[in-house]
């Protein structure tokens, strides 16, 4: 198990040290100029900007010096706020992100098993044609129209009850973090139902659960330990890059709901050649999709007991 | 489930329903749980609440959305509208602009501008927001850090006309030899390059605020990154400052002139640069601006019979020529084809189709002040008549003199923005359809498209200039020769001398001429294309008034703002 897991982790290790360099390179071939400015700049100006930022070295030094401060936890200074560092912007901002990734993982992991086993329950009856019908809108509805549609839909209903019921937009209550993480966890929520319902209607005809009624037990007890336990792992192994997807991924639901996330900085660093902030925000991310990677795989060795980690 | 008999499986489905129905509770409220939780973690890392609606008489607060969080509240660093604008309420300069956007005294109670400099005498009551009193000291140590290339400000041009100013910018001179000095702690003395007819413009602008040095020293390179990092001198002081989320920005009690500001607080809580966010935000009652309309918005306004304004935000946008004697763009003929089916007002009408542009006749926008009233009535542009015949004779020419068989073909660079794109789909169209030459479309995005201007990789640009002051000559000197911003490279020496007349005269008549001169030759030579002066349509709660726009300085200005109670 530990010996398993340390394997994982250096595994780990050198995938991050594959996405920086990755991303490193591919920032370097972009073209473009990340100290370009509409106001043109005399070459003294200019040098001191490339010597503040390294970019008078060599592409190959800038790399190694990049990697050592990296090992160091160090990300740099932004291009584009030049008072403020890679690390304070990745650590205020993340944080709002992983909160609103939280509850939409929640909430899609939950809707996900529920409607799931409800469809496969009630296969080819009302329910589930209801519920299967809304998933395929779900998986296929890109997130920028819910967005817009569930902001609109709080204008509507403020307007309708004559007082602000919840926020259409802005960030800091538990009120301003409901629709937003709704909206955002919709479509993991679909994928996670359709997901639940095939592997729920394998299981409901697997030789185990005729087994279990055949031993007299309860329905319930069948379906709780058998059917349920059983038909949640699949949804289980998709959860951590999931997670990842939704924590990162949340760039529209934040633009739209002007919710302080890591997501627009990742966005904006790429329109603006900001290559600290690029750097700094895909390794954090790569890391982040990593360890949520292991972390699955280690619960998954706990909930199913086929799985040894070794 | 076939071999089940049906009435077990029934019976299964009710059961497995009831659990089912059973777990959903208990998710929600295991979900209720951990929002409870989350509540509890977010009053404990400070968060802030923002449930104000967009006016509140009781406590004077005007709830506003900002498009991005300040990038840069260092002074001395500031480009962007957003942080100007948020510095123009926390800070003060010797000058400000006043309601109906004339100067009008900030620091500076009075002053004196000559030929070879400028004297100014600082009010004894304008306070830090720590109580000390602002001083000449303080100017100083501002201005030396904004000249300074350790600083690396992209706005350090506008310091040039202070002596010394562009030497030290390029590292000849140290930054102590910089031609001003604070006499005493209430007196200014600043001496020109060069005779200077505008310096007053300038003074207002935020390169030239105030800083206090041992405060500057003591934040250890974070000055202006957070609420703590900066000491206010203007009407408001921040007091809020949650990144990427949040400003709030309230009345400052030590700003000498306290009576003039009627608002408690300007609050902040919203950033985004979406605009049906930012509508939507409107129609809740949560902000009391809405900035940015777009044609959907429009409609949506009118239908609502929201009171509509426009403002023009200064800026002049045009085609850019290539002057390089390699390319195609530099034969004169080739140029005035261009110009002769040129139509801005089709471009703006039915092409762009935003609100609040104007069609685009000159490079001097129409905004700007002559010698008695505006530049461009005493000074009209020279009428070009729209004429496909003539054009075509002048493409004809363009291609004898330079030897070409079949029209050329010709590389038109603009940026990744949907705006741009249609543009240039526009002008592709146009000159292709109209003199049949290929108009090959070159997106970039934004700093590959200005490292390309920079670097004359482009036949023409969709190209659009911002006033940095109130004068013609922002834009005049934007082609002169040595002018590092002057993309294309083009190159006359009539326009050269007439720019140095209107940068060293301090006549108005005298300046006024040349810049009219300058409109000429810009056009006899079809330097640019102008496409449009851009504009924006806003919408305001009809309790908030006196919010002033403008083109140059702080955009938008709510310092003199108040909420009327009808």
């Amino acid at each position: 198990m530990y010996s398993y897991t340390l394997k994982r982790l250096f595994q780990g290790l050198i995938t991050i040290w594959f996405i920086a360099t990755a991303t490193f390179v591919a920032m370097h071939s972009v073209p473009g100029d990340p100290l370009i400015n509409e106001r043109g700049v005399n070459e003294e100006i200019r040098r001191n900007l490339e010597e503040r930022y390294g970019l008078d070295r060599p592409v190959l030094e800038q790399y190694l010096i990049y990697m050592s401060n990296m090992a160091k936890g160090d990300f740099g200074i932004s291009f584009t706020q030049q008072n403020r560092s890679v690390n304070d912007i990745i650590r205020e901002h993340f944080p709002v992100s992983a909160t609103l990734g939280i509850l939409a993982i929640v909430f899609a992991g939950i809707g996900g098993v529920l409607w799931g086993a409800l469809t496969a329950l009630y296969r080819n009856r009302l329910p589930d044609v209801i519920i299967m019908f809304l998933v395929i809108l779900g998986i296929s509805v890109p997130s920028f129209v819910i967005a817009a549609i569930g902001q609109l839909a709080l204008v509507k209903l403020n307007g309708l009850v004559g007082f602000s019921v919840l926020p259409v937009a802005g960030w800091g209550t538990v009120l301003h973090m409901l629709v937003p993480s709704l909206v955002l966890g919709l479509g993991t929520m679909a994928f996670l139902t359709r997901l639940m319902r095939s592997s729920m209607l394998e299981i409901i005809s697997a030789d185990f659960v005729r087994t279990a009624y055949s031993k007299g037990l309860p329905p319930t007890r069948v379906f709780m330990k058998h059917q349920l336990r059983n038909a949640i792992l699949p949804v289980i192994t998709v959860l951590g890059p999931a997670i990842a997807a939704i924590t990162t991924g949340g760039f529209v639901v934040e633009l739209v709901f002007a919710i302080p996330g890591l997501g627009r900085f990742f966005v904006q660093a790429v329109q603006q050649l900001d290559y600290t902030v690029i750097m700094g925000t895909t390794v954090f991310y790569g890391a982040f999709l990593v360890f949520m990677v292991i972390a699955v795989d280690l619960i998954y060795g706990f909930v199913d007991p086929r799985v040894r980690l070794e | 489930m076939n071999d089940l008999k049906s009435g077990t499986r029934d019976a299964l489905t009710r059961t497995a329903s009831t659990q089912l129905i059973w777990l959903g509770l208990a998710a929600t409220i295991g979900f209720a749980i951990l929002m409870g939780l989350l509540y509890w973690v977010s009053a404990l890392t400070g968060s802030h609440t923002a449930t104000l609606d967009a006016i509140d008489e009781e406590s004077g607060t005007v709830t506003l959305l900002l498009r991005t969080e300040p990038p840069q509240l260092d002074s001395t660093r500031a480009t962007d509208s957003v942080s100007i604008s948020v510095l123009g309420h926390v800070m003060e300069g010797l000058l400000r602009f006043d309601e109906n956007n004339q100067l009008a005294p900030g620091v500076a109670e009075r002053w004196e501008i000559r030929e070879d400099g400028a004297t100014f005498w600082l009010r004894p009551d304008a306070r830090w927001s720590d109580g000390v009193p602002v001083t000449a000291h303080d100017f100083v140590f501002a201005w030396r850090t904004a000249i300074s290339p350790a600083t690396a400000s992209e706005y350090a041009f506008i310091l040039y006309p202070v002596k010394n100013g562009e030497s030290i910018n390029s590292g000849n001179l140290p930054v102590e030899a910089l031609g001003v000095r604070a006499v005493n702690n209430q007196t200014l003395e600043v001496e020109f390059e060069q005779p200077l007819a505008y310096f007053e413009e300038l003074v207002a602008f935020s390169t030239y605020h105030p800083i206090r040095e041992s405060f500057y020293h003591s934040r250890e390179g974070r000055y202006g990154a957070d609420v703590d990092d900066l000491l206010y001198n203007g009407p408001f002081e921040m007091t809020l400052w949650v990144h990427g989320a949040h400003v709030r920005l309230e009345k400052n009690p030590d700003y000498w002139d306290r009576e003039r500001i009627r608002l408690n607080v300007i609050d902040m809580p919203y950033f985004t640069t979406d605009a049906t966010s930012a509508l939507n935000l409107f129609k809740d009652g949560k902000v009391a601006v809405m900035d940015y309309l777009g044609a959907e918005q429009l409609n949506e306004a009118l239908q609502q019979r929201w009171q509509l304004k426009r403002f023009g935000d200064g800026s002049v946008w045009f085609l850019a020529f290539n002057f390089s004697p390699d390319r195609v763009t530099s034969n004169w003929h080739l140029r005035k084809a261009l110009q002769l089916i040129t139509d801005p007002s089709e471009l703006v009408n039915r092409v762009i189709k935003l609100p609040g542009n104007l069609p685009g006749e000159s490079l001097f926008p129409v905004w700007l002040q002559g010698v008695n009233t505006f530049f461009r009535q005493e000074y009209p542009v020279p009428k070009i008549e729209l004429n496909l015949e003539a054009a075509r004779e002048h493409l004809q020419i363009a291609m004898e003199e330079l030897g070409l068989d079949n029209p050329p073909s010709i590389a038109l660079l603009v940026d990744d923005s949907p705006g741009a794109a249609k543009q240039a789909e526009y002008f592709q169209n146009l000159y292709g359809s109209q003199l049949g030459l290929e108009i090959r479309i070159d997106r970039q995005i934004f700093k590959q498209r200005l490292a390309k201007m920079q670097n004359q990789d482009f036949d023409l640009a969709v190209y659009g200039w911002g006033p940095d002051f109130a004068d013609p000559l922002t834009f005049g000197e934007l082609f002169a020769s040595w002018n590092p911003n002057n993309n294309g490279r083009f190159n006359n020496t009539e326009y050269d001398e007439s720019v140095r007349l209107a940068q060293s005269s301090l006549n108005p008549q005298i300046r006024m001429e040349a810049f009219a001169r300058q409109q000429e030759i810009l056009i006899e030579e079809v330097a640019l294309i102008p496409n449009y002066e851009r504009g924006r349509v806003y919408i305001t709660d009809r309790r908030l008034q006196g919010v002033v726009r403008r083109a140059v300085g702080p955009d938008p200005d709510y310092t003199n703002a108040f909420i009327s109670s009808d």
